[in-house]
Formats: C-alpha cells, structure tokens, sequence
C-alpha cells in the first residue's frame, strides 16, 4: 500500500477520533443540562444542536467558511491575535465536524438520561451524595447502551463526513483529505481499484461499529426497573 | 423540650389531575415517634414527605427540626437534601440497578462502615443476595433491600413512601415487622405514608391523618379512629368486601388485616352507611373472647 493511502486513512481515523473525544467532553455537561434543565429557552437551543441533522452540510459548510474568513470578524479576530487561518486546515475541519456531528452525541446521551427515573437522582441526593458524584456514579453508569451508541454513533459518522469536509478542507492530501473524499477524487480520475479499496474499508468500520451499538444494546436490553 | 420536636408549618399549591389543591400541614412530632401519615391519594401525603426531605419546596413556611431550621421562607433557609440527614424510600424503591445490593446499601453510608452494611444485610436477610443487581430480586426482596439502604447512613429522620404497597398480605405483614424493627433498631423518627388502616393499628405510634391537604387528625390510631362510645372488648379492622341480603338480615363479609375472613350479621339500620369497599371497625361487647396460642 502505498503512503498517500495509508496518510488518507490516517487523517481520517485522526479526525474522528479528535471529534469523537472533543464530543464526549463537550457533550456530557450540555446533554446534562438539556436533559434536567427546565430553562424557558431550551427548544430554541434543541434545535440549533439538532440542525446537522436536517441541514446540507454545504450549507453548514458554507457558514463555518464564512465564518473563518478573515473578511469576517471572528476570522479576522484569529488571524490578527493568533495568525490562525482555519479555512482548508486540519483543525479547521476538526471545528467544522464537531459542530456537525453534536447531535449524535448529544441525543442519544440526552434521551438516555430521561428514560431514568428522577428518583435515581433524588435518592442519591438524600443519600448526601452531590449532583456530579451522582451523574458519575449513578446516572451515567446506568445509561451505558446509550452512552456507547452516542460513542459509536459520532464515531461511524464522522468516519463517512464527505459534504461539510470538502466545502471547509478541500482535499489537501495528508491534511485535509479524508477516505470518503479520496473515494470521489480516485472515481472522477477513474482508478477504480484505489476508490474500491477505500470504499470497502469504510464500509467495513461502519458495518463493524454499528453491529458494535447493536450487540450492546440487546445486552442491556432487560433495564426496565422493577 | 423544644429540642427534641419536629414542628412543620407548610403551605404548598398543587396542580394536579384532579384540579388545585392548596396544601397546608402544621404540626408538631416528637423525635423517636413513629409516625404514620394517613389519607386518601391525592391528599398529599407524598409532597409532604418529599418537602421534609428536601426534594419539593414549600411556597412557603417553615420546618424546624430540634434547634436546626431545614427550610424558612422568610429568612430564606432551605437545606439541600444531602444536608438534612434522612432516609428517603421511594415508592419505586430507586434501588440503583449497576450495583449489587451490597453496593447499594455501601452507597449510601456516610462513612465506609463494612461491618455495619453486612449487619443491615443480615438483618433484612439479605446477605445471601449481597451481590445479586437488583433486576434479579423479587419485590419483596427489593423492598427490604431499599429499607436496608435508607438506614445505612445512620438517619435522624426516616421518610418511608407507601413502603408496602406493592406487597401481598403476607409479604406485607412480614415488611412491617422489618418497619417495627428498623425503628426499634435505634429509635430514629420515622413517617410513614400510608392508607390501609391495619397497616396503621399495626405500626403507628401516632397518626396524622391528612385530608385534601390539611391535617384532619393526630393522635394514637385508637383515639383517631375508634369510637369513644364504643368499649368493645375485641375490636378488629377491616375491610368490608360484601354484602348479602337474606331473608330478614345481611351477612356481611370482612377482610381483616392478616386476610382473616369474618362473617358479621346486621341489620337494615346497620349497613345504611355501608358500603363494599370500606374500612370498618368489627367488635364485639357482650361475651368474653377467648385467647389460645396457635404459633409461636
């Protein structure tokens, strides 16, 4: 196998692997606070953690591009202080994915955690136990299935990114360029074995990942309480 | 004297199925009591012991526990749940189902204490299910594990939620032997919910009987729930579950407490306030009962 092979597929287990991990710390506290929180304007901030879902990742894309061009106050602000230039960069995709892929963390962790009864929380409480060692040690512990689904979930999509890393990376080998994007490039220059070799790893993982949740979630199945 | 009273004034709106109910309990327990708060569902008797707990706030009022104030709308006191050193049972019981049972009660102690956790455990009988989950006990089981637990932390203050609801008679009566123990067990101020009336011959030292929200009643179950007119020598109570008509007279059947089946005779003018479905009082005033010992 030849290097750029090996690198494209190095960029991409890189690139889930970071979102994924930047997820699950970012992910916990807000699915936390979406389950719980009685806060008036939480539908507002539902549906903007759900727009991945629904939205074109071009036209996700096409704002995050906006968004780092240094013509625009918050790329102009990086540029200037830090000598950022996010747009057609690593870390600008990385950004770029983690806005994309947070409903899949955030649901399922967030549905999970309202399928528990209160009284899990509130018997730890008058137990003197304080909210955070209960999330840690009751609540969480008792969502497992979902917590490995939203793992696995944000995971497997962001392996299969194609639309939202193409209009903010490019396709910048070693940098930018992720399987999925390879697999287009290598069909458009018509070398069908590479595109053949790509498409069945990816094809691959996701079967694996997604018979991982599945196999998981028949196991717990029994959690039902009393 | 005042250090030894729980003196509870609290007002609370409720919106419920059933409409608005204005709660409002005051009153006054002394510690080491054990206590059984009695009234229909909906009368509030859960809220009140989720607001002694912590759990539900008051709109407004004030709960006085000994010398320490837990909640005062006015001064804006209101002690979290972890600080007012209860023992809280759920309906559901909210046994955690990723420990063991063992786990469980561990949990709950203040201070890791092996050997008094392994005594709760033997005490319930339930140190040969010690590292069984949860989902892997039966109701009963359950039930004994979730009392064993709310005693592991050494409570001042036992707030028990129709902790024997879900049990059959049998079942039952055993729990509320472990209740009579686990509070014997070292005097702690217990409050029951409950709305079965032999449950509250059986356990209470004292009743408060809560109707639509305010206290209607508070006393021993004789004085609340006996007639003073009546001296009968033996009193049993009941449900009544029928009523036959014969000939010139009803036969009624009762159910007692411990699933006794009695059969009472009455007349026209006996039964016209009664109904299937009711708590009754079966006595008897005329002959002296007998008494021989069948069980030890």
């Amino acid at each position: 196998m030849d290097t750029a092979f090996i690198e494209t597929l190095w960029v991409t287990l890189k690139l889930a692997t970071l979102t994924t991990l930047i997820l699950l710390i970012i992910g916990i506290p807000v699915s936390y606070f979406m389950a719980y929180s009685k806060f008036r304007l939480k539908p507002i901030l539902e549906a903007l953690i759900s727009m991945p879902l629904v939205l074109p990742p071009s036209v996700l894309g096409y704002y995050v591009l906006v968004a780092y061009s240094p013509r625009y106050w918050f790329g102009d602000l990086l540029s200037r202080f830090f000598n950022v230039h996010l747009a057609f960069s690593f870390e600008g995709v990385l950004i770029a994915s983690v806005i994309f892929s947070l409903p899949f963390m955030i649901q399922p962790l967030q549905s999970g955690l309202r399928t528990l009864p209160d009284s899990f929380r509130e018997a730890s409480y008058t137990m003197g136990k304080s909210k955070i060692f209960t999330f840690f040690r009751v609540l969480l512990p008792n969502i497992k299935p979902s917590f490995i689904t939203a793992l696995a979930l944000t995971f497997a999509h962001c392996i299969g990114e194609f639309g939202i890393v193409l209009m903010v990376g490019g396709s910048m080998p070693g940098e930018t360029r992720v399987a999925s994007i390879a697999i287009y490039d290598e069909v458009q220059s018509l070398n069908f074995d590479t595109a053949n070799r790509y498409a069945l790893i990816l094809f691959a993982v996701s079967f694996a990942t997604l018979i991982l949740i599945y196999t998981i979630n028949r196991k717990q199945e029994s959690w039902k309480m009393i | 004297m005042e250090d030894d009273l729980i003196e509870i004034d609290v007002e609370k709106k409720l919106i419920s199925a059933s409409g608005i109910l204005n709660l409002h309990i005051k009153t006054s327990l002394n510690f080491g009591e054990l206590v059984v708060v009695f009234g229909d569902s909906g009368a509030g008797k859960t809220t009140l012991l989720r607001i002694l707990a912590g759990l539900t706030e008051p709109d407004r009022g004030l709960i006085r526990v000994g010398n320490k104030v837990w909640f005062d709308s006015q001064a804006s006191v209101n002690l979290r749940p972890q600080d007012r050193n209860i023992g809280f049972m759920f309906q559901d019981y909210a046994l955690f189902p990723n420990m063991t049972v063992h786990q469980n009660i561990a949990f709950a102690q203040k201070d890791k204490d092996k050997n008094y956790a392994n005594q709760l455990m033997d005490k319930f009988g339930l140190t040969e299910f010690a590292n069984r989950k949860p989902t892997k006990l039966s109701g009963g089981q359950k039930q004994r594990v979730a009392l064993a637990r709310t005693l592991a932390r050494k409570p001042d203050f036992l707030l028990l939620d129709e902790p024997l609801s879900a049990l059959d008679m049998n079942m039952r009566t055993a729990l509320q032997d472990e209740i009579l123990k686990a509070h014997q067990f070292n005097k702690t101020t217990t409050l029951l919910v409950s709305h079965d009336l032999s449950e509250v011959f059986r356990l209470a030292n004292k009743v408060l009987k809560i109707d639509q929200g305010i206290v209607t009643g508070k006393g021993s179950p004789d004085e609340l729930f006996l007639n003073d007119k009546i001296s009968g020598k033996v009193q049993i109570t009941g449900t009544l579950v029928r009523i036959e008509k014969h000939d010139t007279f009803y036969l009624l059947t009762v159910i007692t407490g411990t699933n006794q089946v009695i059969k009472v005779t009455a007349f026209q003018n006996d039964i016209e306030n009664l109904h299937e479905g009711d708590q009754v009082l079966v006595f008897t005033k005329a002959f002296n009962p007998f008494i021989r010992k069948i069980k030890r």
